[in-house]
């Protein structure tokens, strides 16, 4: 399963319809909303948190959370 | 604060210049009291709309959402479900930053829906042309149904048109929702939640059943009809999350026909400082080489204005005994008030100083990088990446510093963040590691360059800010608490920051410290002069006593007095808990002259060193530090070896590093944990601790 943890630094994907169940509130407001299109900017040096870039909010979110969302992987 | 007034609350993100906006709507025209029953700061400001109409301006704790996750946020909620005529808000300024408005109008779209009139504010227009972004203000402000502004705080412009904006709305007092907690989620679910009142809207009711939050207006029947809705949580949780997809779907929709971006036109500055910021090795080293700069200047540029604060309350003290008419009067007033307010203003400049550069990292935006680096290292110790904020802070005073918690969402990561802060060496600790370690350690190079004086300080440092980590690690393994962790930090644009929001934030803080830390250490300053100027009957001879001692004929008037003095000290009510406790700190080297000074540290830490001066009869309005010092070198114990010799100093040094002394720090920790629990914990563990370990140094060392 290809999730928000998953990808390479600076790689897009865009959230899954099937992730609505795992995604907290709070990222939900903050417009990590499925079908909304991901690219991870920058992995903290110690692998965690990712640092991620969502609906045009810049958001680092813990790799544990990340991993929970699916996401649907484009090669562009 | 008249009837007319319109009360106004101004609510955004964090990082879209809401705070900026309000300074610049109420000037210094603001203050800070509290939220009842809670501790967070509630920022009031009085804003001329017109020249007949004023308005009282709330500034509400940043938020993404109406959905509370942490204290701050809760504010919010609270505020807005208020029905309360003198309480609840008149009209809401929402702000919101031009650069990320899909996810600032969320927040709108719930507050729109609470059917208060509302007027939003976009911010930091004057970025636009530099971002590629066109908006249509009146297309916008159709689809919206509602008063739009297009401003930039910073630069000043669109001020007046938020005024009148304000009043026009308010006069209006028009109000309808945007979307409507909708029945396309489920339409007969939300019609019946409907019924059962018609004094609130939907979305109000929506919210007292998911936040479980009521206004003080519901009637018992209708909280019971309310509590049933609440009762299958997943289904709740479910329309939380359909809500906010709807949310979005409407917003996009809005802004497709409304908002452009050009992205070709953006420049971005964001990705290249953040290969800097956040890089794996240049980004720790900057971050170390920051912390170097702040704690040097802390110390450089203070140490000018410290001195004189100091010199001038040791006049104003002298100043007071001499000029008034001698008594019990006079002498609280040069003994006990003016040195115990002196003991208060004398750390503003640290405090000051390392709140501004905090204030200046926070408004960069360079603070959520800092976060962003140290939330994987801070959480193997239970902490968050938000707990390095408290914890730099803690090394000027713990009080603001456990008041900058409040942001970490999950309790148990902030308690164990609150109780570890006073092991950081604060800046009261400084004066007694100064006088120790000239005392004890040879002022001499090693290595060639390395002053060892400085190099021992800097140990202490180290020695306290890895006792905060290990206990950290300790707490984290024995607390069972349960809380979710979670943790999300926005990584905003980075921006210069503005020197007026820096200077009131700076301003708050440490009138925030001065009052509250101020009130606990000027209360037991007097209580501690009082107990040091009055005795039993040993005391009130003490004079007598002294004068009439054949061996004291010889010395002259000065000396005879500080003699007095020392006797008095001795047979006062502390001179007694002094001796009291000297079989239980015997163990550790000390005597019951010490022991006295351990006991006034409790007012603050830095109050040792003037004890000790009284103790050793230095003129007591001398704060030369050096007499001071060359009395406690010259002091000796029963052996006729020196008082101050290594074991004791290293002993000393050990137990101010880890003791918890500071009365003004537990009060606080009591309000924010709103238990005496943890405060009476933190006071006999680290207390505790500072015992084991001073006993083991002396012990080993002597």
């Amino acid at each position: 399963m290809n999730t928000i943890a998953s990808l390479h630094i600076g790689e897009i994907g865009y959230i899954s319809e099937e992730a609505l169940d795992f995604i907290p509130l709070k990222l939900l407001e903050m417009g990590c909303i499925p079908g909304a299109e991901v690219e991870l900017v920058q992995i903290a040096p110690l692998k965690d948190p990712l640092y991620i870039c969502v609906n045009g909010s810049h958001l680092a979110i813990r790799k544990e959370t990340a991993s929970k969302i699916q996401i649907l992987k484009v090669n562009l | 604060m008249s009837k007319n007034d319109i009360k106004v609350a101004l609510i955004g993100n964090p990082n879209t210049g809401k705070t900026s906006l309000f300074n610049q709507l109420t000037g210094l025209n603001q203050k800070v009291g509290n939220y009842p029953g809670v501790t967070v700061d509630k920022k009031q400001g009085i804003c001329k709309l017109s020249a007949t109409q004023n308005a009282i301006i709330t500034d509400l704790p940043g938020t993404y959402s109406i959905n509370p996750t942490s204290i701050d946020e809760s504010i919010v909620l609270k505020t807005l479900l208020k029905k309360d005529i003198k309480e609840s808000p008149d009209v809401i300024l929402v702000v919101a930053d031009v650069e990320n408005l899909k996810r600032n109008l969320l927040l709108f779209s719930q507050i729109k829906d609470l059917e208060i009139p509302t007027v939003l504010a976009i911010n930091m227009v004057d970025q636009m042309s530099r971002k590629g972004i066109t908006v249509d203000l009146s297309a916008l402000k159709k689809e919206l149904n509602t008063e739009v502004l297009l401003i930039s705080a910073r630069k000043n412009q669109g001020i007046d048109e938020v005024k009148a904006a304000i009043i026009r709305c308010h006069v209006a007092a028009k109000a309808s929702p945007l979307c409507g907690v909708n029945h396309k989620i489920d339409p007969d679910y939300f019609k019946k939640l409907k019924e059962i009142s018609p004094n609130y809207s939907l979305y109000e009711l929506w919210l007292m059943v998911t936040q479980g939050n009521y206004p003080d207006t519901i009637t018992k029947e209708e909280k019971e009809k309310l509590l049933a809705f609440k009762q299958d949580g997943s289904k709740l949780k479910k329309y939380q999350h359909k809500e906010t997809i709807y949310r979005y779907q409407e917003i996009n929709k809005i802004l497709k026909k409304t908002y452009i971006v050009d992205k070709s036109k953006a420049k971005d500055l964001r990705s290249k400082l953040d290969k800097v910021f956040t890089h794996k090795i240049f980004g720790y080293l900057f971050f170390v080489f920051l912390l170097l700069i702040i704690f040097q200047s802390i110390f450089d540029l203070a140490s000018v204005p410290m001195d004189f604060i100091d010199r001038v309350f040791a006049q104003i003290s002298d100043f007071t005994k001499n000029n008034l008419e001698p008594g019990i009067l006079t002498d609280l007033l040069s003994e006990g008030i003016i040195p115990g307010i002196g003991g208060i203003i004398i750390f503003i400049p640290q405090i000051a100083i390392l709140f501004l550069f905090i204030a200046v990292l926070e408004e960069t935006g360079y603070m959520s990088r800092v976060v962003f680096l140290m939330d994987k290292i801070m959480r193997r110790f239970g902490m968050n990446g938000k707990s390095i904020i408290p914890l730099i802070s803690g090394t000027a005073c713990a009080i603001p510093a456990i008041m900058a918690t409040r942001t970490i969402a999950s309790w148990k990561e902030r308690l164990i963040t609150i109780l570890v802060t006073p092991f950081t060496t604060c800046s009261a600790r400084l004066p007694v590691y100064a006088i120790l370690i000239s005392l004890i350690i040879p002022d001499k190079k090693i290595f060639g360059f390395l002053n060892l004086q400085g190099f021992v300080l800097l140990l202490l440092y180290a020695l306290g800010f890895a006792t905060a980590i290990l206990a950290a690690y300790i707490l984290h393994k024995t607390l069972k608490i349960k809380s979710k962790s979670f943790f999300v930090v926005e990584m905003p644009n980075y921006k210069l920051p503005s020197i007026k929001n820096v200077a009131f934030d700076v301003l708050e803080k440490t009138k925030s410290f001065v009052f509250e830390a101020g009130k606990i250490i000027l209360a037991l300053s007097i209580i501690l002069w009082f107990m040091a100027s009055n005795g039993p009957e040993s005391f009130k001879n003490a004079e007598k006593n002294v004068v009439e001692n054949p061996v004291h004929q010889q010395l002259n008037d000065k000396e005879l007095q500080q003699k007095i003095a020392s006797v008095k000290l001795e047979n006062s009510y502390i001179g007694i808990m002094g001796k009291t406790i000297e079989p239980a700190i015997r163990p550790l080297g000390y005597d019951w002259k010490i022991g006295i000074a351990l006991i006034t540290s409790f007012a603050a830490r830095e109050v040792f060193v003037g004890t000790l001066a009284t103790i050793y009869s230095v003129e007591a309005d001398d704060e030369n530090t050096t007499t001071i010092k060359e009395k406690m070198a010259s002091e000796v114990n029963e052996t006729g070896e020196k008082r101050f010799n290594f074991p004791v100093g290293m002993s000393l040094l050990v137990f101010y590093a880890f003791a918890m002394q500071c009365m003004a720090t537990l009060a606080i920790v009591k309000r924010e944990t709103k238990t005496w629990k943890w405060p009476l914990i933190q006071l006999f563990g680290m207390t505790g601790l500072a015992y084991v370990a001073s006993f083991i140094v002396y012990q080993i060392l002597s």
